[in-house]
Parts: C-alpha cells; sequence; structure tokens
C-alpha cells in the first residue's frame, strides 16, 4: 500500500509539473494548460496507453485533469469497438465523466450554502 | 526611446520568474492532492463493492466535493496561489473553477447566474474533451476498419 | 505653449476646496490610512450585491466631501465621476441616490483625472460654482468583471496589481483661500505600446504617463525639477522603474513616485501594488491634497494612468492602449 501512495505523489506530481511548465514558460493560461493536458489523456488512451498508466499510477493517474480525456475517449473506443462507427458518437455521451456531474452537482449546492466571501488578506 | 529599446526595457524590468520554486511547489502540492486521492480509492475498496478500475469516479467525486468545502470557505485559492499547478491540473481544479463561477454569480439568480456561468471557465476543458475524444475514437475506429491497427 | 495639443492652463483660480475619502477594509493598513475619512468594516455587506456595495462606496465619499466642505448636497452644481465597471453602473446608481446634475465619464483609471479637468474647466468658464468630482473602483466587482470569480484558485505574477477599493471625491470652487489652486492640466493621448499581458498593466501604462509627462512639462515650460513630486496614479513598481528608467537622462530621483506602488507599502502579497480608478483618487485627493494644504508640497504633478482594455478584447488577442490625464496643482503662501 506505501508504495502505492508514493508511485501516486511522485506521477501526479510530475503531471502537475508538467502543468506548471506550461503556465510558467509556454506562458498559456489555466484553461489553455488544463484544455491541452485532457487532450494529451485523450491521445494517450488512442494509443492504448492511459489504461496500463492508471495501473501503475493508480491515483496519480485518474486524478489529474488528464483523466476527463481519458474516461472520455474510452468509453467511445468501447462503444465504436461493439458497434462500429455510430459507437463513437453513442458511447461517448453513455461516460459521462464522474468529475463533470459531481463538479456541476456541487457547484450549485456550493452556490446554495455559501456566502460570497470577504475579500481576504 | 522607439518600440525596440522599450521592450527592451520592459523585458529587463520583469521580475524573474521562480521556475525551479515553482515546479517544485506545483509538484509537492499536486502529489499531496492525487495521494489524498489514492487513500480515497483505498477506502471505497475496502468499505464498498469497488475495484480498482471503478473506484476512481467516486474519488474523483469526493475530491470534488471537498475542493467545494476549500472554495467556498476561501482556503483554495490560499493554496492555489502557492501551488499553481499543483492545485490546478487535478480535478480539484476543475471543481475550484465550477463552484467558484457558481458562487459568484449567485447574484444574478440561479437561472442566468449560477447556470448560464458556471462553466465560464472550465468549459473549455470538457468543450477540448469532448472533441478530442470523438476525434480519437473516430480515427481509431477508421484505422481499425482498415485492418491498420487492431483494438 | 499651453492651450494647444490639450495642455490647459486655468486663469480663474479653480481650487481643490475639501475632498471625501472612503475606503474598504483591505486599506487599512494603508501607507495613506491616516488621510482616509473612513474605513467601510465590510466590502460588501452581506445582502448587498457588489455592485451596489460600490455605489453605497461612491455616495458615503460624494457626502464626506460635501460635509468637510461645509457645504450642502443640494449646493452642489454638477457631479462628475467615473468608474471601472460595465456602463459606470455603481456612478449612475449613486448619482440617481444623489439627484445631482450628472456627467459620468470612463478612461479606466485614469478617470480621477478626466473628472477633475471636466469639473476646472466648468468652473473657469463660470458654467458652474461647486462641482463634485472622482472615481472609484471596488476589488470584487473589478475582479469579477475584468478576471476572475473572487474564490478561483489562479496564481498570480508579480507583476499583478491589487485594485483597491476606495472612492475619491474632490469639492472643487473658485477662489477658495488656503486651498490647493489646479493651475494646468494634460490631456492624455491614447499610447499603444504593444503589450499584450492584462496581468502586467504597469508595462502598458508607463508610455502614456511619460507621453503626457513630456508633454506637460514642454508645453508650460517647466523641467522635473521644478516639482515637489510628480506622481503617478498606478504604474505599480516595476511601472515606476520602467518610467523612471524613460526619464533617466533628466535625473528624475525623488520627483517621479507612484501611488499605486506606495499604497500597500512592502507587502508582497500586493505584488506589484496598488491599482484601480480608486487608487488615484484616494491618493491624490487624500495624502497629496493633505500635504498640499499644510504647504509641505508647493507644486506637485499628479498623473492618473489608464489601461482602456476590456475583457473582450484581451480575448481576442488585441493589445493595451493606455491613457494618462494630469492636473497641475500648486499652494500658494497665504499670508
Amino acid at each position: 500500500m506505501i508504495s502505492s501512495l508514493v508511485t501516486a505523489f511522485v506521477v501526479g506530481g510530475l503531471v502537475c509539473v508538467v502543468g506548471q511548465i506550461f503556465m510558467d514558460v509556454f506562458k498559456l493560461t489555466p484553461a489553455h494548460t488544463l484544455s491541452t493536458l485532457v487532450v494529451l489523456g485523450s491521445i494517450l488512451d488512442g494509443f492504448g496507453l492511459y489504461e496500463p498508466f492508471i495501473d501503475f499510477a493508480g491515483a496519480g493517474a485518474t486524478v489529474p485533469i488528464t483523466s476527463f480525456g481519458n474516461s472520455l475517449t474510452h468509453g467511445a473506443l468501447a462503444e465504436a469497438e461493439k458497434h462500429g462507427l455510430i459507437g463513437v458518437l453513442t458511447g461517448m455521451f453513455e461516460v459521462t465523466s464522474s468529475g463533470i456531474s459531481s463538479a456541476i452537482l456541487f457547484g450549485v449546492i456550493g452556490a446554495f450554502i455559501f456566502q460570497k466571501r470577504k475579500t481576504t488578506y | 526611446m522607439d518600440q525596440q529599446q522599450f521592450q527592451k526595457v520592459v523585458d529587463e524590468k520583469n521580475p524573474k520568474v521562480p521556475y525551479f520554486m515553482n515546479m517544485l511547489k506545483a509538484f509537492i502540492v499536486g502529489g499531496i492532492i492525487c495521494t489524498i486521492g489514492q487513500l480515497i480509492t483505498f477506502f471505497y475498496m475496502r468499505f464498498f463493492p469497488f475495484t480498482e478500475g471503478t473506484a476512481a469516479n467516486p474519488t474523483v467525486a469526493t475530491l470534488v466535493f471537498i475542493a467545494m468545502i476549500l472554495t467556498g470557505t476561501g482556503l483554495y485559492k490560499k493554496i492555489a496561489q502557492f501551488a499553481g499547478a499543483g492545485s490546478a491540473v487535478p480535478v480539484t481544479g476543475f471543481g475550484n473553477a465550477v463552484i467558484s463561477s457558481a458562487i459568484e454569480h449567485k447574484s444574478e439568480g440561479y437561472v442566468l447566474g449560477v447556470g448560464g456561468n458556471m462553466f465560464k471557465l472550465a468549459g473549455s476543458v470538457i468543450l477540448f474533451g469532448v472533441l478530442s475524444a470523438f476525434v480519437v475514437a473516430l480515427i481509431k475506429t477508421i484505422l481499425v476498419n482498415l485492418g491498420v491497427v487492431s483494438w | 505653449m499651453v492651450n494647444t495639443f490639450g495642455t490647459l492652463q486655468f486663469t480663474a483660480k479653480t481650487c481643490i476646496a475639501n475632498t471625501g475619502i472612503v475606503v474598504g477594509p483591505v486599506e487599512k493598513d494603508s501607507t495613506f490610512a491616516d488621510s482616509f475619512d473612513e474605513v467601510l468594516s465590510l466590502e460588501t455587506e452581506k445582502n448587498e450585491t457588489n455592485e451596489q456595495a460600490h455605489s453605497h462606496l461612491i455616495e458615503k465619499a460624494c457626502y464626506w466631501a460635501v460635509k468637510n466642505g461645509h457645504t450642502e448636497i443640494d449646493k452642489i452644481d454638477v457631479l462628475i465621476g467615473g468608474d471601472l465597471i460595465n456602463q459606470l453602473s455603481p456612478t449612475n446608481f449613486a448619482a440617481r441616490t444623489l439627484a445631482m446634475p450628472f456627467l459620468g465619464v470612463f478612461s479606466a483609471c485614469a478617470s480621477s483625472m478626466e473628472s477633475t479637468i471636466l469639473a476646472c474647466l466648468l468652473l473657469e468658464s463660470g458654467n458652474a460654482k461647486t462641482v463634485l468630482a472622482g472615481a472609484s473602483s471596488h476589488h470584487q466587482a473589478v475582479e469579477r468583471q475584468f478576471r476572475y470569480p473572487l474564490e478561483y484558485g489562479a496564481q498570480k505574477p508579480k507583476t499583478a496589481q491589487w485594485t483597491v477599493t476606495g472612492a475619491g471625491f474632490a469639492l472643487l470652487e473658485k477662489d477658495v483661500k488656503n486651498a490647493p489652486v489646479v493651475t494646468h492640466a494634460t490631456i492624455g493621448r491614447v499610447v499603444d505600446s504593444q503589450q499584450k499581458n492584462p496581468l502586467h498593466m504597469g508595462a502598458a501604462m508607463a508610455s502614456a504617463a511619460r507621453d503626457t509627462i513630456e508633454r506637460h512639462l514642454k508645453n508650460t515650460n517647466s523641467k522635473m525639477a521644478d516639482y515637489d513630486v510628480i506622481m503617478t496614479g498606478d504604474l505599480g513598481k516595476i511601472g515606476l522603474s520602467i518610467l523612471k528608467e524613460m526619464f533617466q537622462d533628466e535625473n528624475s530621483g525623488v520627483v517621479l513616485q507612484d501611488a499605486g506602488a506606495q499604497f500597500y507599502g512592502n507587502d508582497t502579497f500586493f505584488n506589484a501594488g496598488a491599482s484601480g480608478a480608486g487608487c488615484s483618487a484616494v491618493v491624490f485627493f487624500g495624502q497629496i491634497y493633505n500635504q498640499l494644504k499644510k504647504g509641505v508640497f508647493k507644486r506637485v504633478l499628479l498623473v492618473a494612468t489608464g489601461a482602456l482594455l476590456s475583457p473582450l478584447t484581451f480575448q481576442q488577442g488585441e493589445t493595451i492602449p493606455c491613457i494618462a490625464h494630469a492636473i497641475e496643482c500648486r499652494m500658494e503662501k497665504r499670508g
């Protein structure tokens, strides 16, 4: 178990470092950086590389935003394998990433519970 | 002073970006968040009927829930100023983008304000995730049908 | 030569009779804290929107200016004000409450001086006897419009500036005893130095400040050394160092200062310093006005700097054109 935790820490940290490089060196905005990483995750799954990555790194691969791209692509590919070209569309919309649904849900709950903060300093 | 000279002065006076420190901070905080994610995954595997693969979903949802609490209490942006990509890249960053927009636009009501503005910052991630998934899956399906690659 | 190419000379004695300065809680520990009339305990009250709070801030500053000037609200001929929010809503809504003849102006963070120049023109032509002029900004309202939701975790660079929550309004009249006199003004021109980074506005605004200062000095036949201080509104620490570099040959030294760079002292939380339409208003009508009245300063040039970008122009990949409006104030020795 300890080794899984260490691997998750190191791999997750490294993915974040890639993001930091996009922001500092290539001067991308956070939105550009995250969009790029999502596409990266999607492409890696296209090559069949993301699932082994998850097996190796556990949360180090499922927690970063790259896993969004992976889970959307994975769903599309799984359906395409079964139903051919039309599966590309049906599969994608079948697998709604839990990250997106929970963000929507907790977003509105958060808006409901939390008052606007004082400017924190 | 012409434009070129002026640009030189601007570049000279620009404070140096602490590249190494920023990367180190991103590494540490990003690593910690993923480690917490791993612990949450173990929790779901131990106490609920989830496998390593399927536990990723509730893990991500739990992390977004934590991001909601941190965003609403004003702690998230303090962490983010320190961590940079370390807090933006994990799914908690996505959660923070959506939740902070939702809270901010409450003043315009739930339909036009919260609903209409919630994805102001995070929308591009969803757009490109879906678009990329479509393109990748399309290309791969075509290649498989042509016999170039296999599933 | 005055009265050409934007430099005006006011021959009637147009004076800053008094001022009103109200700021938010974060500004409590500012370098200029002694000059504030009121420090609010909450930036936005619980049942208010940011924009409503912003309006109340403006109203309070106007009431303070009227009170300090020992006059009454209904004696004011014209109110001139500006802010950074879309369609000047906060100032418009404050003007609704104040119910005076009103001119809304926009030149981003240079609005305070634009208001003052127009006020002096009204006074000099005899078209008004008492004018209230100023500008304001509200941190939360500006962040939401121009940058990100308040709780969003974006890492700010060292060149970023913090928008001041503050409103500064000046009561202007002619021939006031023992009051600083606005003798000249220079209307800014839009200058674009090809800067695109909205998180480094100091670099974008420095060229506009320089253009205005140069024109003012040339047209009034003055040198930098003739002034006790030439203060820009919100170039910030880095923007100021760029400006100083541009004036290197003139040995600007101590004379060139920036309100934004000094506003929050050395606290690195605020990165390059303060900004906002309220920044120049609060400092020029607060600290500088006080120093002039006390006779510590006898001749100053106040240059408010504004970045004329919008959230849309940034997304469209445009550069940031800027403008800087200036007034010259003198305090004559009274017997």
